[in-house]
């Protein structure tokens, strides 16, 4: 399943995480994760959120810069090798991920990793029948 | 000298109308023949010439000789990605070396100098205009270009230099770098430097001088007139004198092309009275200067022009490189990057000029990936440099970022305090 991430552009200065969550919170958009790339000169916000395309309109009024990105989205055991076994699954299938990051989810043991990848599709197949739960957004949002 | 300068103006006007097409419907235009013209004051009879004519003739429309008789061509960047190209011919390089030669002495300088010219060499006329005018004089020459300061500064202690040409700002660099090396002025030989193609202060001039322990002197030109030494610093340092035997200048008021009065403040227009390959007549410069007759302490009775301060349109120099926001606009816009907004800061850190171009992020430049807008960025910084010949830092903000009055950008943050 192909989940919506968020994606902003943020440059580096004093106020302007604070105004655009802000922005997010006033829509009444719950954050379920969230990750930063940054450079010397911006950065770029990434975003799993209840109600993406909401918080894309309410950033978009605002004149922000913001797109919605397909990312794939797993549910792995919180428990020592989970993670290293999803990662060896694309790279044996020559899949390189452009960034990831993680986050704990509220109920049972289990982690949620959030993956970029070129052909999100081909990612999702080479995923399927391994064992390895791939989620939904019922299961994040 | 009017007699002189009316005779030659005559003969250029006449060379204009036969050999020029653009010029001859400009003066059947206006009911004017050469035979009109028949003293200096008649030079407001004539149409005025811009930059945008040479662009739209690109590159030879304006030259009034054939192929053959040309010698070299020379060109400077254009309001948009097109360069200005003008011409010489064997006579036009010969007085112009002549009129860098007056510059040189005018500097002091003697048979028996030598001159280092710190200028680019190549198609910018700053570091052929001085060396063919040292070589006019009998000095000898140092055609050192720009660049490696560390060897610059070698060549200047070990060679004995003792004329300094380069951009001002270049200048003030190097002074540094000798302090940095431990070395003083007494370990050079130089007595003068000859600073020109972009603006500075007095304040800059003093600098220098006690820096390098010489007399600074200004010299101006554009290569649409002739190159570096249309005008000249004298001892006095009180305005340069232009070679009107050459040049005639006028003062007029930029937006009614009206002739201005002796003394009073406006752009300078000049018309070539002796180019052979490319007579531009009352050429708009966009500078904006005073004239004088004051006498001279020098002794010279060649008519004065101040420092130009300032211009009469968005023209900055960087490191004494034209550019016009213009041209950058030209740069994004065949990157395709939609019709972005865009601001030019120029700081000047330590002596040397930097600009940033700053960009408006558009939906067409963002990306989830850090590494796909770290190339655009690339992909506008070398598009930059080769169209401007100036390396360029490129920094994308967000949209709306860029302030807006009456909903035009405001394209140009000067920091430098010059």
């Amino acid at each position: 399943m192909v989940i919506k991430q968020l994606s902003v552009f943020v440059e580096n200065k004093i106020g302007r995480m604070a105004e655009i969550t802000g922005i997010i919170g006033d829509a009444n958009v719950d954050i379920r994760a969230l990750s930063i790339a940054d450079t010397s000169d911006f950065g770029i916000l990434r975003l799993i959120v209840d109600k993406p395309e909401e918080a894309l309109l309410a950033l978009k009024e605002n004149k922000i810069t913001v797109s919605l990105t397909d990312v794939i989205a797993v549910g792995i055991e919180d428990k020592p090798g989970a993670f290293a076994k999803v990662v060896k699954i694309m790279s044996d299938a020559g899949i390189s991920i452009e960034y990831m990051y993680a986050f704990i989810s509220r109920s049972d043991d289990q982690a949620f990793v959030i993956m970029r990848v070129e052909d999100p599709d081909k990612g999702i197949a080479a995923l399927n029948g391994q064992g390895i739960k791939l989620l939904c957004r019922e299961d994040i949002y | 000298m009017r007699l002189l300068q009316a005779q030659r103006l005559h003969d250029t006007v006449c060379r204009c109308y036969e050999n020029v097409k653009f010029y001859r419907d400009k003066l059947d235009e206006l009911g004017v023949k050469p035979n009109d013209i028949t003293s200096v004051d008649d030079l407001r009879k004539l149409p005025f010439t811009y930059k945008q004519d040479l662009r739209d003739t690109y590159p030879y429309g304006l030259f009034a000789v054939p192929r053959e008789q040309l010698v070299r061509v020379q060109a400077s960047s254009g309001t948009t990605g097109k360069m200005t190209v003008v011409g010489y011919t064997a006579k036009d390089i010969d007085d112009w070396a002549v009129d860098a030669a007056r510059a040189i002495t005018a500097a002091g300088g003697t048979k028996s100098d030598f001159i280092h010219v710190s200028y680019g060499y190549g198609l910018f006329t700053g570091g052929l205009g001085l060396h063919y005018g040292a070589e006019k004089l009998g000095a000898v020459v140092i055609p050192v270009s720009s660049g490696n300061t560390k060897r610059q500064i070698d060549i200047l202690r070990d060679f004995g230099s003792n004329i300094l040409c380069c951009t001002p700002s270049y200048a003030m660099y190097i002074a540094e770098a000798i302090q940095e090396m431990g070395l003083s002025p007494g370990d050079i030989s130089l007595k003068a430097g000859m600073f020109g193609a972009e603006p500075w202060s007095n304040e800059m001039r003093l600098q220098i001088e006690r820096m390098l322990g010489i007399k600074a002197y200004d010299i101006y030109g554009l290569s649409e007139i002739m190159g570096p030494g249309v005008s000249f610093e004298c001892s006095e340092q009180t305005g340069m004198h232009i070679n009107e035997d050459k040049f005639i200048p006028e003062i007029i008021n930029p937006d009614t092309g009206e002739v201005l009065p002796l003394g009073e403040q406006g752009e300078l227009v000049f018309t070539c009275i002796t180019k052979e390959a490319l007579p531009l007549l009352r050429y708009r410069t966009r500078d904006i200067a005073t004239l004088s007759r004051d006498k001279c302490s020098c002794g010279r009775t060649l008519i004065k022009m101040s420092k130009p301060c300032g211009r009469t349109d968005d023209m900055l120099i960087i490191r004494g490189i034209n550019v016009f926001p213009s041209q950058i606009e030209s740069v994004l816009l065949e990157l395709n990057l939609a019709a972005p907004n865009y601001q030019l800061v120029i700081e000047r850190q330590g002596n040397l000029d930097t600009l940033e171009v700053q960009v408006e992020m558009t939906p067409e430049m963002f990306s989830d990936s850090v590494r796909f807008i770290e190339k655009t960025e690339k992909k506008m910084k070398s598009a930059l440099l080769s169209t401007l010949g100036l390396a360029a830092e490129v920094k994308l903000v967000e949209p709306k970022a860029i302030p807006r009055s009456e909903g035009k950008a405001k394209r140009i943050v000067d920091n430098r305090k010059i």
